[in-house]
């Protein structure tokens, strides 16, 4: 092909030249400047960071409250998807953007919803402190604005998927004498297992992560209801660098392993993943 | 599954509402998703508008429109624009090369754009403070050319731009993927540069999903707070973005503060999306894309 129809070879290699230097800046340099601060006084008081009771707790929190919201999300996910693509129904656009609009509200305005619902000068405050349950500044508040937070994760991966997968699959297995369940659970699940593992895979990132909507419905309690992103902002805020990076530094690993497992699926499957998390 | 329900409408009503299907499980799967919906989402964000309409003009307006109030939303959505408009330019121009040209380490590159959704934004916000901090790695060489990065404006676009740049590049690309040669070689044949080739041709083919990256950058930002509270200062009036104002009124116990201001900014975000959308419908009239 001739120069009419691309550029010029140093005009390419200056665009990808520019194209590296605004990435090595913006993307490359806050990743290696994780590590980089957390292991500068060696792996021993890296290790002594991250294991203290108030980190380890904060570990077990994250991991929990990641277990829950997104089994949570998942079940829902699949389930939406499954009214969305298998039938036809008019409103069915309104639902799908619905589902979307916890993407477009501010981490802190998902918080404070729940605050206004639950806590103590809420809605619902006066009834919970009679029956002495606690939501918000406790592990069920922080959930909620998890789950909220990540509510669209999984469907927004199933519903292109399944919408183009259609359903003469389904529709013949019913025929031929299969039940709801049996049909979901050997002709629908196979088809969408690398889809609906890469949206978990999103799901849990953002879950473990989450910072501004948690921050708001937790209270800090050390010990209590501190996870790992919180974690790190009060080791930071006390100037513990080393301490803070530490653990950041598992968050930024969890990350990396995200995007590998999510590269991998995406090259071996094919999958195409949306621009909007 | 589907006649389980005990609602009194015959099967034929019934139908019209949803077309017919030998699938099972559509009131199941239907009622589930929506009454899930409804609690988790619905509910909890009505609240905000029902506790605002319930406040009182005066009251709603002490708050969210303080000059305080009213200088967080200028840095919020000025810093928020700026960091969308640097990302529609290098977000463009990484979609470009990944597309078109071919160099060692393409698809670690390709794959590492998506690092801003994976990376919990705290994480970002302290590495990023780090670096543009006067005696940070970048920021040392900057502090004597008189340039302030971290704790100022610049910073917070800075850390806007991390958050941002994934939603123009993943925008752009499949629609520059999908972009046919032959328009190209059309244009180049009838004597137009490469330039004029990319200004006439390409750019307008490309211009609606560089404005959905940069509508869907700019409300990421518009909201964003782990990313930018560390790097911004802080500052009441100056360095103080929306989101955090949100939280010192929490701090402060003062819920109708908290809320008021939570309402601006979303009705400002949505007006603003809506306006980029109908500009964008408009842009698909006109060129028929």
């Amino acid at each position: 092909m001739k120069q009419s129809t691309t550029e010029s070879r140093a005009l390419q290699f200056a665009l990808i030249a520019l194209a590296m230097v605004f990435l090595s800046f913006f993307l490359l340099l806050p990743l290696v400047a994780v590590f980089g601060e957390a292991l500068k006084a060696g792996i021993g008081p890296f290790l002594d960071a991250v294991d203290t009771p108030d980190a380890l707790s904060a570990i077990k929190l994250t991991l929990l409250i990641a277990a829950i919201s997104v089994p949570l999300n998942l079940v829902f996910g699949v389930v939406a998807s499954w009214a969305i693509t298998k039938f036809q129904f008019p409103g069915k656009s309104l639902l799908i953007s619905l589902i979307d609009l916890p993407f477009s509200v501010s981490p802190v305005v998902s918080g404070l919803i729940f605050v206004l619902l639950f806590g103590a000068n809420g809605w619902l405050g006066p009834w919970l402190a009679e029956h002495d349950l606690k939501i918000i500044f406790a592990v069920p508040g922080i959930v909620l604005a998890t789950v909220f937070i990540t509510f669209p994760f999984v469907a927004r991966e199933l519903i292109p998927l399944m919408m183009e997968q259609g359903k003469d699959e389904e529709e013949a297995a019913i025929s031929l004498g299969a039940s709801g369940w049996q049909t979901f659970r050997h002709v629908t699940l196979p088809n969408i297992r690398w889809g609906l593992l890469y949206g978990v895979l999103l799901c849990n990132a953002r879950a473990m992560g989450e910072f501004g909507a948690v921050s708001v419905v937790s209270g800090h309690i050390r010990g209590e209801t501190n996870t790992m992103p919180l974690h790190v902002e009060i080791l930071y805020n006390e100037y513990d660098f080393v301490g803070a990076f530490a653990v950041a530094s598992l968050l930024a690993g969890l990350a990396l392993v995200t995007l590998v497992a999510k590269t991998v699926l995406e090259w071996r499957f094919n999958l195409h993943g949306s621009a909007r998390h | 599954m589907t006649a389980s329900t005990a609602a009194p409408l015959p099967r034929t009503l019934r139908r019209r509402w949803r077309q017919p299907s030998v699938l099972p499980g559509f009131g199941l799967t239907f009622g589930l998703s929506l009454g899930w919906l409804t609690l988790i989402v619905l509910i909890p964000l009505a609240t905000i508008f029902l506790k605002s309409a319930g406040m009182g003009w005066d009251q709603f307006v002490a708050v969210g429109l303080s000059p305080r109030a009213l200088a967080a939303y200028r840095l919020s959505f000025g810093t928020a624009a700026a960091a969308g408009l640097v990302n529609a330019v290098f977000g463009l121009l990484v979609a470009w090369v990944l597309v078109r040209y071919s160099f060692p380490g393409q698809r670690i590159i390709g794959a590492v754009v998506d690092l801003p959704f994976a990376l919990p934004t705290a994480v970002a916000g302290i590495a990023l403070t780090t670096l543009y901090s006067p005696s940070g790695w970048v920021g040392q060489f900057l502090d004597p050319l008189g340039i302030k990065v971290a704790f100022t404006p610049i910073g917070i676009t800075i850390a806007l731009v991390f958050i941002g740049l994934p939603f123009v590049v993943r925008s752009v690309e499949p629609v520059l993927a999908d972009l046919g040669h032959d328009v190209e070689e059309a244009a180049a044949t009838l004597g137009a540069s490469r330039l004029q080739t990319f200004a006439r041709v390409i750019f307008p083919a490309i211009a609606p999903a560089l404005l959905t990256g940069f509508a869907l950058a700019f409300a990421r930002g518009v909201g964003e707070y782990g990313s930018v509270i560390f790097i911004s200062g802080n500052m009441p009036g100056r360095t103080e973005i929306a989101p955090l104002l949100i939280v010192t009124q929490l701090e402060q116990y003062n819920y109708d503060g908290a809320t008021a201001i939570a309402t601006v900014m979303m009705l400002v975000s949505f007006a603003i999306l809506l306006a980029l959308n109908l500009v964008q419908a408009a842009g698909r009239r006109r060129y028929g894309a």
